[in-house]
């Protein structure tokens, strides 16, 4: 752990953290593109699930969709990381320090395992359902687990900044 | 003078026992706030998906009809719920917003975007290959794509900034 806290202490020390800091204008521009970002993350992954749970563009094969929509959403995830981080280190003690912070980390976790888990389960027979407008029980399950912690994971976004005290 | 009505208004929305109820119960704010975040989620993405595939980026396997018939609709709905959460969000905090330019100019930007919308979705339904006729459109559609795509996105960064102007 003393590795871990010096690399936060590293990261919350630097001149970068400090400008985000102390300048007006730098930390809420951040937000809004960690905003802008996690709009588009969290739009188009609905896209995907909506037609996973067979309630959008069923008529088209999802890997068609996903090989649409998904380049989109992990440009805007890259985004999303990286402004968050920028976030992250102005105030790292503090955000570390806060539930929501920590819930948010782990929610986006288990989105990322939910993802994983379906491709390998479902990535041998995929050919076989991929046109279907209703699809197995395991991508629908795949898709409302998606949706439920997408939600999740921008309630606790919204959470940190009405439990992070200020300065 | 505006200004003064405008402030009375504030004034009296945040004393009527709506406003009271939103304030005291702490989770109310922050609830309609991911309302609304998710909401303009669900919106963006749907504009955005169809101005890129205007600039002929994503989806280009399918007619850029079917991609507004797709997309686009869900638009107004969803725009009916950022309306509403946005409205409560008002109630609680009217000073907030009400007595905030960077509010105004979300609107501004919200209604020329909506417009926008509109010609997008009237011009697709009347004539399907209304933006893909000749060159001209094409550069006329990506010229649209590009301004829809500014308009949302400055839509979020002033809704953002409202946090940080608000007076008092």
């Amino acid at each position: 752990m003393q590795g871990f806290s010096d690399l936060v202490a590293f990261f919350e020390d630097s001149s970068l953290a400090d400008a985000i800091r102390e300048n007006d204008v730098l930390f809420p521009s951040i937000e809004s593109v960690h905003v802008l970002a996690i709009c588009l993350v969290v739009g188009s992954i609905m896209a995907v699930d909506l037609r996973l749970l067979g309630i959008a563009s069923v008529k088209r094969p999802v890997s068609a969709i996903t090989r649409g929509i998904l380049p989109l959403t992990w440009g805007a995830f890259v985004v999303a990381a990286a402004s968050g981080f920028l976030m992250f280190i102005s105030n790292a003690t503090k955000y570390l320090g806060n539930d929501y912070f920590v819930a948010k980390l782990c929610l986006i976790a288990a989105a990322g395992l939910n993802m994983l888990v379906f491709h390998f389960i479902s990535a041998g027979n995929q050919p076989r359902w991929d046109a279907q407008a209703r699809l197995p029980i395991s991508a629908r399950l795949a898709g409302g687990i998606s949706m439920l912690l997408w939600i999740a994971v921008v309630a606790c976004g919204r959470w940190i900044g009405f439990t992070m005290e200020a300065g | 003078m505006t200004g003064a009505i405008v402030g009375d208004f504030a004034k009296w929305l945040g004393s009527t026992s709506l406003s009271h109820a939103i304030q005291t119960a702490g989770w109310i704010i922050p609830a309609l706030q991911t309302i609304h975040i998710l909401g303009i989620a669900v919106l963006f993405f749907s504009a955005v998906i169809v101005d890129l595939r205007l600039w002929g980026v994503l989806e280009r396997d399918v007619a850029l009809r079917n991609v507004a018939r797709r997309f686009l609709p869900v638009i107004w709905p969803t725009v009916l719920v950022l309306l509403l959460t946005g409205s409560f969000l008002i109630i609680g905090e009217p000073r907030r917003s009400l007595l905030n330019s960077a509010f105004y100019l979300k609107m501004a930007l919200l209604a020329f975007a909506l417009v926008l919308t509109v010609i997008l979705q009237w011009s697709l339904s009347a004539v399907p290959e209304f933006w893909e006729k000749d060159r001209g459109r094409r550069i006329a559609g990506r010229f649209a794509a590009t301004l829809s795509i500014l308009a949302w996105c400055s839509i979020i960064f002033a809704g953002r900034w409202i946090a940080y102007t608000q007076v008092g």
